[in-house]
């Protein structure tokens, strides 16, 4: 089981926790991971990646077990203690404010 | 004895007002969607527990909502709305071409006839129909494609579709409007469209006849006079009596003819209602006093409507969708402000009393009579 943490806006939207355990099946990627989330959580349908392109959005980063993989392509390999369910796939919403 | 439900979308969630028909004491129920912007809400004529709502964000893009219990509850809908086929560049700011990008649902217009039928007005700029209560979305692409599109500019705040009114006595005819490319109508049920442009004066265009490019902020119409319509324009207030075909200047003894909201009253065709802005640059009222505009000759003779309205260091602002009238009688106006106030009057705007005042600002107002 993949583990996924939420920004507390989609959490909401959902209808769930922040903290997510997923079931993705190989490979594992950003894609899958991301497919296998839109799956269990319909609501979230292109709220972390834009319908039309794909692509991650612009006010969204990606970090997992001390990196940023915001700018990794969608179909790079998950760092592997994310597979193992060690370190949460965190989905981050940029600070905004004065 | 009817009651009135207000749909009010802010910055920061919605917020339904409800009160009897006397429209005195107001219940407020909120915020729904919290902390996320909600363009705009609103009821279905053929069944007013139908609710459908735009709730969008910068970071999580756009979510569309709809309630059948007249907005107890939610659940979401089909957001995914993907322009028909390839898309052609419009102008950006800097005159280079740019291309067409979702980016949010600023207007919905549910059908009179069929719950399960709406449209929905974006940016940038182009018309969805849903027609399954919003599950899914389908462009009507003749007016993206239409041959004037390549000049369409966006205004400050997007190139968004913001009007859409369907003719009560022929629902084949729509007409919309486009901050800044200007009006529209279709008499073909959104197959095809003209510019209906002529008469728009707009000092930023150098063509005094330019068929596009005018920054229309809303269009209005009384039902039982579908050729009739009124436009509050980036400056100018104007009225049309064939149609769109042709327009008139219609700001007569306005202190300011720019402003953004324009609505008729619900029971008199030539009252018309606007709020003046000081200017394009100054987005607060002239002289810092809020005031409503009534005309009862459908413009040129205009009074103002202050009893209840702060009348000294007001700097708020009044949006293109923040206006809407009730069907009773005496007819209700209301009008939210960016300052988070929402006022109503129960005589027609002769006296207006805050019904809250401490919203986030107010991008949206709809209101709902019901039995």
């Amino acid at each position: 089981m993949i583990r996924v943490l939420l920004p507390a806006p989609l959490a909401q939207l959902a209808g769930t926790t922040a903290e997510l355990q997923l079931e993705v099946t190989a490979p594992f990627t950003q894609r899958r991971l991301l497919d296998a989330l839109e799956a269990r959580h319909p609501a979230l349908a292109g709220t972390t990646r834009d319908h039309a392109s794909g692509k991650r959005r612009a006010y969204l980063r990606f970090f997992a077990a001390g990196q940023d993989l915001s700018q990794d392509a969608p179909d790079a390999a998950l760092p592997e203690a994310v597979v193992r369910g060690i370190e949460p796939f965190m989905i981050v919403g940029a600070v905004s404010g004065g | 004895m009817s009651r009135i439900r207000v749909l009010v979308g802010t910055r920061k969630g919605a917020f339904i007002l409800t009160a009897d028909g006397k429209r005195q004491r107001w219940r407020v129920q909120g915020p729904h969607f919290g902390g996320w912007e909600v363009y705009h809400l609103k009821g279905s004529p053929a069944n007013p527990e139908r609710l459908y709502a735009s709730q969008s964000s910068s970071w999580f893009g756009q979510v569309m909502q709809r309630s059948d219990d007249g907005g107890r509850s939610w659940e979401t809908v089909g957001n995914q709305f993907g322009y028909e086929g390839e898309t052609s560049p419009h102008l950006w700011y800097d005159g280079t071409p740019h291309p067409w990008e979702f980016k949010r649902v600023w207007h919905l217009e549910p059908d009179s006839a069929d719950p399960d039928t709406a449209y929905a007005g974006v940016e940038d700029a182009a018309l969805f129909r849903t027609r399954d209560g919003g599950k899914s979305w389908q462009e009507l692409p003749g007016l993206r494609r239409h041959a004037s599109s390549a000049q369409w500019m966006p205004g400050a705040g997007g190139m968004c579709l913001h009007s859409i009114l369907v003719d009560p006595a022929d629902p084949r005819r729509l007409h919309v409007a486009i901050s800044a490319a200007g009006s529209f109508r279709s008499d073909d049920a959104g197959q095809t469209w003209r510019p209906v442009n002529q008469g728009l004066r707009s000092l930023h265009i150098p063509d005094p006849v330019a068929e596009v490019g005018h920054c229309v902020h809303r269009i209005a119409r009384h039902p039982s006079r579908p050729d009739t319509l009124f436009m509050q324009k980036h400056w100018d207030v104007m009225r049309s009596d064939d149609a769109g075909a042709s327009w008139h200047e219609v700001s007569g003894n306005l202190p300011s003819d720019f402003g953004f909201p324009i609505d008729v009253h619900a029971h008199e065709p030539e009252t018309i209602y606007v709020v003046p802005i000081k200017s394009d640059a100054e987005h607060y009222p002239p002289d810092a006093r809020l005031r409503v505009y009534r005309s009862r000759s459908g413009g040129n003779d205009w009074e103002p409507l202050t009893s209840g309205l702060p009348q000294k260091d007001c700097y708020v602002n009044v949006l293109r969708e923040a206006m809407a009238v009730d069907g009773l009688d005496p007819c209700g106006v209301y009008f939210g402000t960016t300052g988070g106030q929402l006022y109503a009057s129960a005589n027609a705007g002769d006296s207006w009393k805050a019904v809250v005042r401490d919203l986030p600002p107010v991008l949206s107002v709809e209101v709902q009579t019901l039995p």
